[in-house]
């Protein structure tokens, strides 16, 4: 069911209605049978999946709880234990704790492996056969992508490494933590909740509240506006120019960059706001997923305001693990013997940020496209980290640090490397885009910006003016942004104001929603991720 | 504290790590920092820093950080 769909509308109406009808100790009962009506509109096969990581991160996670709590009661009721017996306790208890996260990671990771990656592996080895001459080659696996399965499975993860960790016991109610699995504002595309955050209002009893419901009806609304309005406008442009590559090269190859930044920024800013509206008109707080990263200065910035939680999973999870496990920081210390305390020391860092963001690329599509995207960033960050001493070295030569204009240089400067990066997402074949920036350095068609080309690519001139509208419109709000909640000043306006505002919002994506006859809206780009 | 302050003001020469205190609040360390403070740590003082350790808490002054140390080295 699509978020932009007129199914979707009802559905989220009754749902709102009954939420606030039933008496308050089933609001989460009621939340989950509908994210699994949600989740079973999508494929009823799919349930299956959602299930066993469900049911086995429970059984982990009950397990793991209850180790600690006999360790907790053991230890209690022996004090007069040596400091040397704890220890030796603790560690035992430890090591079966172990081997249940570890069989529930590698059941979990194992089915996204199978189902996401298995074709990819696939097709990777046959390339090697192929290379072998005359060898039989293996056949592809006809196998469905459950719906939401990336997010879910790496929200679930974190869940038990959190349990496993000791930052917080396990859920004991099987339903709790299933529609925390399931909850279906964020099932499309994230944000990838943490427990503990999500758990304080979900679970809740939750009275109705004009002005949460308020603020939730306007988020939902601005989300509908980046959406319909402008990126499923901008897309059929994006299509074009994908669609042709051999007419559509050189200066088009700019004009794709720009028109996919901005059809991705807003479809995916779009959905995560229409996300955390629906949440909020329920009551239910999730997270931010972004903050204004069109603004960032360098790459690392761009990273921790875009897709935080995204971020956030593989930083706390993943790279900090690895960078400090003890056989990285032995190898670390064998570097440094072998080659210099410089080296040495950023060993860590620079292996455990390859391994992150080989991963942080696959994790966005089992293609080569996305890998390389990912290393690339990696480059980048890795890069960046280098060149520190030159940007000292630069500042204290040129005293430019924190004027407007080398401000809006660095901005402009990560925007274009993130947007030309993103060139690989849009023509998912390395070699060809490669090649395709390339043309932009050696064709000289660059008349098509003043020739009326630009009218030929699925966009009339009406087009284009909602489209620049729109954008400024985002650009002011991210501007006010800045400052505090927009929301919250408009708030502070009379109701002449308000009303006029919310009314010109709703006209705005009914007259100007990229929709029509035998138009069908678009599924969000991170559905597929 | 000496060999902390050093591994910390090998990171940034800039900062006065004895006093201040919001170094993970106001992003003067980043995860980059973070790890390379973890690894020389372990290399000084031989002790490993567990990744549920790396939280602002414990990362937001040199104090902080020289209590988790010590901690930690109690515990193992």
């Amino acid at each position: 069911m699509l978020f932009t769909s007129f199914d979707f509308i009802i559905f989220i109406t009754l749902l709102f209605v009954m939420y606030y009808t039933v008496p308050k100790k089933y609001q989460w009962k009621l939340l989950l049978a509908f994210s699994y009506i949600f989740y079973f509109i999508a494929g009823p096969k799919f349930l299956f999946y959602i299930l066993l990581t469900t049911g086995s991160t429970y059984v982990s996670g009950i397990k793991i709880g209850k180790l600690y709590e006999d360790q907790s009661l053991y230890l209690k009721a022996n004090k007069e234990l040596s400091r040397e017996e704890k220890k030796a306790f603790k560690a035992k208890v430890k090591k079966r704790a172990w081997k249940w996260i570890l069989g529930c990671l590698l059941l979990n990771f194992g089915i996204l492996f199978f189902i996401k990656y298995i074709n990819f592996t696939i097709a990777n080895i046959n390339w090697f056969i192929d290379r072998l001459n005359d060898r039989e080659t293996l056949s592809f696996i006809d196998i469905a992508l459950p719906l939401g399965i990336s997010f879910y499975t790496f929200q679930t993860m974190g869940y038990i490494i959190d349990v496993y960790r000791g930052k917080y016991p396990p859920e004991k109610n099987f339903g709790k933590l299933a529609l925390f699995v399931s909850f279906f504002p964020q099932l499309i595309q994230g944000p990838i909740s943490r427990f503990d955050d999500l758990a304080k209002t979900l679970f809740r009893e939750n009275s109705f509240n004009y002005n949460e419901f308020s603020f939730g009806l306007q988020r939902i609304l601005w989300g509908y506006f980046k959406k319909l309005v402008i990126a499923d406008r901008i897309l059929v442009a994006v299509q074009t120019l994908i669609g042709d590559t051999a007419m559509y090269d050189g200066a088009y190859v700019f004009v794709l960059m720009v028109f996919y930044t901005v059809q991705l920024y807003c479809d995916f800013t779009g959905g995560i706001d229409i996300t955390i509206g629906i949440a909020q008109i329920l009551g239910i707080k999730v997270q931010e997923n972004f903050i204004r990263p069109a603004f960032s200065k360098n790459i690392a910035e761009f990273w921790r305001r875009w897709h935080i939680s995204l971020g956030t999973w593989f930083k706390e999870y993943l790279f900090y693990p690895l960078s400090i496990w003890k056989p990285m920081l032995n190898f670390s210390r064998f570097a440094r013997s072998k080659f210099g305390d410089s080296i040495g020391k950023k060993l860590p860092v620079f292996l455990s940020a390859f391994v992150v963001w080989f991963i942080t690329g696959a994790w966005h599509g089992a293609s080569w496209n996305f890998i390389v995207w990912g290393l690339l960033n990696y480059i980048f960050l890795m890069g960046s980290e280098e060149l520190k001493p030159f940007y000292s070295w630069f500042h204290s030569k040129f005293d430019v640090q924190g004027t407007l204009g080398f401000k809006l240089f660095q901005i402009a400067r990560t925007n274009l490397l993130v947007s030309s990066i993103r060139l690989l997402d849009c023509y998912r074949d390395v070699p060809g885009t490669f090649k395709m920036v390339g043309s932009f350095f050696t064709k000289n068609n660059f008349n098509i910006f003043v020739d009326g080309s630009l009218l030929e690519i699925g966009l009339t001139s009406a087009d284009y003016w909602v489209i620049t509208g729109g954008l400024l419109l985002v650009l002011v709000v991210a501007l006010i942004g800045r400052k505090g909640s927009v929301r919250e000043l408009m708030a502070a306006k009379p109701v002449i104001v308000r009303r006029t505002a919310f009314y010109l919002l709703i006209m705005s994506i009914l007259i100007f929603g990229a929709y029509g006859v035998g138009y069908e809206s678009s599924q969000f780009i991170y559905n597929q991720f | 504290m000496k060999t902390l302050l050093s591994i910390l003001k090998d990171l940034h020469p800039e900062i006065d790590f004895e006093t201040h205190e919001q170094l993970i609040d106001k992003g003067v360390l980043d995860s980059f920092d973070i790890v390379t403070i973890a690894a020389e740590i372990d290399n000084e003082y031989g002790v490993s820093i567990p990744a549920d350790a790396i939280v602002p808490e414990n990362f937001n002054s040199a104090k902080a950080l020289y209590a988790l140390i010590e901690r930690l080295e109690e515990e193992e």
